[in-house]
């Protein structure tokens, strides 16, 4: 058992240090939240009262975008570099591998974007009551990007240019997360109960913390053999 | 460490083409295989699919550990060291950091690693990128797993390949040890082991063989 947790927390350390560092790391995505983040009133005008209505559905549309970015680079180089050979020959099956390799990227990225996301609403003109929850919305659904994107990734692994491919298939099933937390917004913004909203976004983080491994399990075996 | 393996009538494909037919061998404690051939004819398929990484199309491979058979898990696991042409190693990181994984990960002990480090002459890329290193340098490197975490069988594929005259040496008298110490080895090579192994020529199955597979 000891072997177990060594290994799983090797990989851990060793998936969080990758994140962090290769590749310009969480900047990318950061970067490009920011971007995306500053195009918003330039493309629809300075106007208060449109920016703050529609503040926290887009930050949550640039969210999502930005969890795309670093999907290609969960399993491809581990894969391109051969380190599969050596991390199927440990203790660990390859589901909890998987799991192991998202969680350590969504510390990664996901839970930078996530802190972020308050500053980002709140300067597109969303009123300050909504960070608290808007930071747990966010890392609430940035754990189901990673999870959802994961399957993508593992799904698109060794074809070819296989990013297009990827953000095809995940995109459809961002769909719910962005609806849930843009509603979630509005619930608060308004004053209604976010508890339904809130229920919703965590189901589904749960639902792609369940099926997320088996599901990468079986395509990075298929993509492996 | 008394493990042993038995491979029985084994076939493998390679999307629709049959590559090996009907391949049977036994390996003991201190014997190694040496698998020659042509290029293409399954050398590194054989491997992997010893490693467990690849289903064989028909027939069986069975590992015994005293008279007992090993489940598939366990072997993979606990008992197999798989070394390919790829090294392994991610280009950003450490030769220490990787050593460190390496031994984390497969159960290694960072005792012996230190000694891996000087027998294989590690000690002064410790703090280089794995980029950086040559291609022989590199092999040094993955070759330190197998000496890091003690696994009976050694699956390698040209291990000697990028390697100096003198580091050929090195890994040759490893091998042995590894032998003597009961240990197996199967290494697919062009040029011959410096020691004695059984030799397994691998052959391209005949056209019926073949046809008889895509049915």
């Amino acid at each position: 058992m000891s072997d177990f947790r060594r290994a799983a927390l090797a990989l851990i350390t060793r998936d969080l240090g990758l994140s962090l560092t290769r590749g310009g790391g969480p900047l990318l995505a950061v970067g490009f939240y920011l971007t995306l983040m500053a195009m918003i009133p330039l493309s629809l005008g300075p106007d208060q009262a449109v920016l703050s209505r529609i503040a926290a559905g887009l930050t949550w549309l640039c969210l999502a975008l930005s969890s795309l970015l670093s999907l290609e680079r969960l399993f491809e180089r581990d894969y391109e570099d051969a380190v599969f050979d050596t991390l199927r020959l440990g203790p660990l099956p390859l589901e909890l591998i998987a799991l192991l390799k998202v969680l350590s990227q969504w510390l990664g990225t996901g839970v930078i974007l996530s802190l972020m996301t308050p500053v980002v609403m709140i300067i597109l003109g969303a009123p300050a009551s909504l960070a608290l929850m808007g930071l747990v919305s966010a890392c609430l659904g940035s754990l189901s990007f990673a999870l959802i994107g994961g399957i993508g990734a593992s799904l698109a692994l060794g074809s070819r240019k296989g990013g297009v491919l990827m953000a095809l298939l995940v995109l459809p099933f961002y769909v719910p997360p962005v609806i849930f937390g843009a509603g979630l917004m509005q619930a608060t913004q308004t004053g209604a109960s976010p508890a339904q909203a809130l229920a919703f976004l965590g189901a589904y983080a749960l639902f792609a913390l369940a099926l997320g491994p088996i599901a990468m399990g079986a395509a990075l075996r298929g993509a492996l053999s | 460490m008394g493990v042993s393996l038995k491979v029985r009538e084994l076939s493998l494909k390679k999307g629709y083409n049959l590559l090996i037919h009907n391949l049977n061998f036994d390996l003991l404690p201190g014997q190694a295989i040496s698998l020659t051939g042509e290029n293409g004819v399954g050398k590194t398929t054989l491997l992997r699919t010893l490693a467990g990484f690849l289903t064989p199309h028909t027939g069986t491979i069975r590992a015994y550990e005293n008279d007992v058979q090993l489940e598939s898990e366990i072997w993979q696991s606990r008992k197999v060291h798989f070394l390919g042409h790829h090294d392994a190693l991610s280009p950003s990181r450490t030769v220490l950091q990787e050593l460190r994984f390496q031994a984390d990960f497969l159960g290694g002990d960072l005792g012996g690693d230190l000694a891996g480090i000087g027998t294989l002459r590690l000690d002064t890329l410790l703090d280089l990128e794995t980029r950086h290193l040559s291609a022989g340098q590199k092999r040094r490197l993955s070759c330190a797993r197998l000496l890091m975490a003690k696994r009976p069988l050694w699956l390698l594929d040209e291990p000697m390949a990028p390697l100096d005259v003198d580091h050929r040496a090195l890994l040759g008298s490893l091998m042995q040890a590894h032998l003597a110490d009961g240990g197996m080895i199967i290494a697919a090579v062009h040029d011959a082991l410096p020691f004695n192994t059984q030799a397994l020529r691998l052959e391209r199955p005949t056209m019926q063989d073949r046809e008889a597979a895509c049915v």
